[in-house]
């Protein structure tokens, strides 16, 4: 008897919805155990972390407290660290944005000669592993003198993150119609309102994606900031993070809050611009 | 300095400013930003770089260096195997995100999270995951069976395995969602008429969604193992080269001859990868700037 207002499933689409968990729940353990496991340790005393325990008996915000608090020899500097990767991260997004912009906006609409040519030497840029410049760039900042300088890490993560950005406003712009520039040029607009009254307001949600971009970059770098700053009150959050093992009795249930706490705005960001992202970014990332 | 890059400028004749219009001067000073950057932390470093390792001793140095052998041969590996395994459960899951649930389009925002959290604290969350005597897993398998776990990060390649494993939790998402992308770019009358013809899954698989998303499947490949050779974290935050520095690759261990000082020796090993990053990146740029 068929009962009204309920659907009948047929084995075959039971059999499907059976696979698609199949495959759902491993993907869904693989992403969340590394995170969950944090986040285990962060809500855990020292001694139910220690204990292999999936939950803890007394789960505490007690860690969290002690990150706030600075109680903790690692933890000493926590806020001036966490206030410089904020500054870096911010300066690396105005600044890519600026040279960014300037230049796709050279290169794609005002047709600059050369213009392909430095297109195609900021794409070789970056195809370059990060990794591989990362060892002149050391030695180059020793000789500008800029080691232990914030202005290294920052000037680094803009080479880095610049390549990328002028591509794809590079891209973006090139699909903005051409009469519209010219015409502003009719009605009598120099070239700098074009790039501010016409250009910058259409590329917005671009330039949203880039920046975010840019900035969630220099958030997350460790290699650089690793080599180029090393005085404690310089150093940025993942710097720290690193510093932690120094240790053979290594705070793991700090480490683990401090790391919470440090994905946390990234991870919000991420999801706050994703619509931008995943647009503006996938779309230039590859084009097949 | 704009001008010297597009040789027909060069030429003599009268001052360049009477022979570019406003919109170009314009463009000069915009597009100068950049070239300064690039001058000053691209061109310079790189050539810098390449005068430290000039001197043929630096390779012969390394050609009796045995941990450059093994980090070579790890890198190979890491990038042969690795990349290969990532990109194919990266296909295959984006044929999964590609059903209409709305479970999976929930499982969806959850799977892009180790893209969008640092690899700094997950990756250390890893690490103490497999730690001997009191990460979770091992506690686990004493529970289950009352022995003791390996000692999984003094293996070497075991060890070399968890960063391949760790590389790849944090990147799959990103090639996935532009899989994904590709895959929804396929006309979904095609699939409706193979359905009509009563093809079977390998059918579709085969005759419709390869042929559309090979050429994007193979960039997407060759672009991740060009990436993948800067690496840094996966294998210095979980096993740190160790152990006994067998599990370094290409881009820790110039970071190691850094560290310990032998700037050219740190060069010279990233002068030896270039013949095959060469090839790889004039192949994508072919592909990227058409």
């Amino acid at each position: 008897m068929k009962l009204p207002g309920v659907r009948q499933f047929t084995w075959r689409e039971v059999a499907t919805e059976a696979r698609l968990l199949l495959i759902g729940i491993p993907v869904f353990l693989w992403t969340m155990i590394p995170i969950y496991h944090m986040f285990l340790f962060a809500i855990s005393p020292k001694e139910d972390a220690f204990s292999g325990k999936l939950w803890p008996d007394h789960p505490t915000l007690h860690n969290f407290e002690i990150v706030f608090k600075q109680q903790h020899y690692f933890l000493r500097d926590f806020y001036v660290q966490f206030w410089n990767s904020l500054v870096i991260a911010a300066s690396v997004g105005v600044l890519t944005l600026f040279i960014a912009t300037a230049a796709a906006f050279s290169i794609s609409r005002l047709k600059v000669p050369g213009g392909r040519m430095v297109l195609n030497l900021a794409l070789f840029t970056y195809f370059i592993p990060a990794a591989f410049l990362a060892v002149p760039m050391y030695r180059t900042m020793g000789n500008y003198g800029l080691l232990n300088n914030h202005w290294s890490l920052i000037l680094a993560m803009v080479t880095i993150a610049s390549p990328y950005a002028i591509w794809v406003l590079k891209q973006a712009s090139d699909k903005l119609p051409v009469e519209l520039d010219e015409a502003a040029v009719m009605d009598g607009a120099t070239t700098l309102q074009i790039f501010r009254l016409v250009y910058l307001p259409l590329m917005m949600p671009s330039l949203v994606a880039i920046g975010t971009y840019a900035v969630l970059l220099a958030w997350n770098e460790y290699l650089y900031a690793f080599l180029l700053l090393s005085n404690d009150r310089e150093l940025t959050l993942p710097v720290a993070l690193g510093n932690f093992l120094a240790a053979d009795d290594s705070p793991w249930e700090l480490l683990m809050t401090t790391g919470f706490i440090y994905a946390l705005p990234p991870a919000a960001v991420y999801y706050a611009f994703r619509r931008y992202m995943v647009g503006g970014l996938t779309a230039g990332a590859v084009k097949s | 300095m704009a001008i010297t890059l597009s040789g027909d400028q060069a030429l003599p004749g009268p001052p360049l400013s009477s022979r570019l219009t406003p919109a170009q001067v314009w463009g000069i000073v915009l597009l100068a930003p950049y070239l300064l950057v690039f001058l000053a932390f691209v061109v310079y470093p790189v050539c810098y770089g390449l005068w430290l390792a000039r001197a043929p001793e630096n390779y012969v140095a390394l050609y009796n260096d045995p941990i450059f052998a093994r980090a070579a041969i790890n890198t190979l590996i890491f990038l042969v195997i690795g990349i290969n395994i990532k990109m194919l459960i990266a296909l295959f899951l984006s044929g999964f995100f590609a059903v209409q649930r709305p479970w999976i389009k929930w499982l969806s925002v959850i799977f892009i999270l180790p893209w969008a959290v640092p690899s700094i604290p997950t990756i250390l969350s890893v690490r103490f995951m497999l730690n001997p005597e009191w990460g979770v897993i091992n506690h686990l398998i004493f529970s289950f069976t009352g022995d003791d776990g390996p000692n999984w990060l003094n293996d070497p390649t075991v060890a070399l395995s968890m960063a391949i494993a760790v590389h790849i939790w944090k990147s799959l998402p990103f090639w996935t969602l532009i899989l994904i992308t590709g895959r929804l770019a396929i006309s979904h009358d095609l699939f409706e008429a193979a359905e009509v013809d009563g093809a079977s899954w390998w059918q579709k698989f085969r005759y419709i969604t390869w042929p559309s998303m090979q050429t994007l499947y193979v960039t997407c490949t060759l672009l991740s193992m060009i990436w993948t050779l800067g690496d840094f974290n996966s294998v210095y935050l979980l096993t740190g080269g160790g152990p006994a520095d067998l599990t370094h690759v290409l881009s820790t261990l110039g970071i190691r001859y850094l560290r310990l000082d032998q700037l050219s020796l740190a060069m010279a090993s990233i002068v030896c990868a270039m013949p095959f990053v060469l090839p790889l990146v004039y192949f994508m740029m072919k592909r990227l700037s058409r």
